[in-house]
């Protein structure tokens, strides 16, 4: 059933690719609006590259999360796989799994090449990957509890960012700090292991939450 | 008549609630009204002035009672929400909204005085220290929380998906309260301990207790009227409240 579900989500994800592909230009897009309005300074857009990546993939991850559940419930899909006997845990963990594979790796894969625009070095690129594969997880699974509790709701898109961005806050300090760190030389490890370790609260944490959240909202 | 015999539910009725809570609004208001004077007697009159800070100083007896509160109240808020989900219980939920607005007030308060205090004492109005950054965190909180109920038009599906949110949102509450221990940052540390001595003057304590106890009755006070206007609000099809309200 978990994989089915995944399956299911990437084989619909396929078949509706510019949604996909809006999500990624609209990242690659906000961060090449940087160097534009704040000016082509090599100095000082190596200084704020960390937190405009972060920042960006911040954003281009809320406009995907109405879509993890949004279409299965108008379907009504979503009643009946919460219907079915599996536990509704593992359900909900299955379309986290596919959201992160379908809007967020994107994000992971296209960041190094937007921080060679800004100059970064080898090192700190592939700290941004690393930081983005564990952080980007955490905007699913946290963004997957605000899209459960918004479903069928007036203006659900900007309640959604309401929610999950302050949510997301820890996750995009200690990312950002750690390519901050990477660039500075001052050694990034310990931001990407408070990184992790916000990753395995939220893994706990979230997919329960969703869960609840998505029985109150269906009902 | 022993405790044992007073049927503690009976107030869970919305029905029992409202006419005792009427009963309770004026006197926490006067309450209230007795507690500002002397607080802000104590405060402003008998402290004396700080010998490093001067008279700037008076803002902490706004500030402080103004935060804890703002923390207080919202775990206050998430232990209402959740028995109002847990037990089904209407009471508690409208309690839990009743709260939200109270709490934002006073989490908005604590980050205006701050930031007024911050300017003479630090220079500057603000800093991205781990206090105010986390307080910054629980007013967003606060917003989620209220425009999430307000944007659901079932009062029971808002009453729960509110719960939720309360409910994770308490993840924030620790890390405010121990920010200065954790973080070495600018804001200061704890003056008041309950294990040692603290660190302040005795006038000054008791000014800052007596306004702390102050914004507690009015926190009550106000939740009261606030959760009388819910229960009218949602229950106005219910033929007691006619007959109360006459």
């Amino acid at each position: 059933m978990f994989s089915w579900l995944v399956r299911r989500d990437l084989i619909l994800a396929w078949r509706r690719r510019a949604d996909v592909l809006a999500t990624l230009f609209f990242f690659v897009i906000v961060v090449s609006l940087f160097p534009l309005g704040i000016g082509p300074e090599p100095q000082l857009l190596r200084a704020i590259a960390p937190g405009i990546v972060w920042v960006a993939a911040l954003l281009a991850s809320m406009l995907s999360l109405g879509r993890i559940f949004g279409n299965d419930y108008q379907d009504g899909t979503l009643e009946q796989i919460l219907l079915t006997p599996q536990p509704i845990f593992l359900l909900v963990l299955a379309k986290m799994l596919a959201h992160w594979l379908v809007s967020e790796l994107p994000l992971v894969i296209v960041a190094p090449l937007l921080g060679v625009q800004f100059g970064l070095s080898q090192n700190t690129l592939s700290t941004i990957t690393v930081s983005l594969l564990l952080g980007t997880p955490i905007l699913s699974l946290v963004g997957s509890l605000g899209a459960a509790l918004t479903l069928g709701l007036r203006a659900a898109n900007v309640l959604i960012a309401l929610l999950v961005l302050p949510l997301c806050i820890p996750a995009l300090i200690f990312g950002a700090g750690a390519v901050d760190a990477s660039v500075n030389g001052t050694g990034s490890q310990p931001w990407l292991l408070l990184l992790a370790a916000t990753l395995i609260v939220s893994l706990v944490f979230s997919p329960w939450a969703t869960s609840a959240a998505l029985r109150i909202s269906v009902e | 008549m022993s405790t044992q015999n007073i049927n503690w539910y009976k107030y869970a009725a919305p029905a029992n609630f409202y006419p005792l809570a009427g009963k309770m609004v004026p006197w926490f208001t006067g309450v209230t009204i007795i507690l500002f004077i002397v607080g802000l007697y104590l405060a402003f009159v008998v402290a004396p002035t700080d010998f490093q800070q001067g008279e700037a100083y008076r803002i902490i007896f706004i500030h402080v009672p103004a935060a804890w509160m703002g923390m207080f109240l919202y775990v206050l808020m998430a232990i209402y929400a959740g028995i109002g989900w847990a037990f089904n219980a209407r009471l508690a939920s409208m309690m839990a909204t009743a709260i939200s607005t109270t709490g934002a007030i006073f989490t908005f308060i604590s980050l205006v005085t701050g930031s007024l205090w911050g300017r003479p004492a630090w220079g500057v109005y603000w800093v991205w220290d781990a206090r105010m950054t986390s307080t910054l965190i629980l007013m967003f909180l606060y917003v989620g929380f209220i425009s999430l109920q307000s944007s659901i038009d079932d009062p029971r599906r808002a009453d729960r998906a509110g719960a939720v949110l309360a409910l994770v949102g308490l993840i924030n509450i620790p890390i405010i309260y121990f920010s200065v221990q954790w973080w070495n940052s600018l804001h200061q540390g704890a003056t008041i301990r309950i294990a040692s001595k603290p660190t302040m003057a005795p006038t000054m304590l008791a000014a800052m207790l007596v306004l702390l106890g102050a914004c507690w009755v009015y926190s009550i006070a106000v939740v009261l009227v606030r959760v009388r206007c819910i229960i009218r609000e949602r229950e106005r099809e219910a033929p007691w409240l006619a007959e109360a309200i006459v």
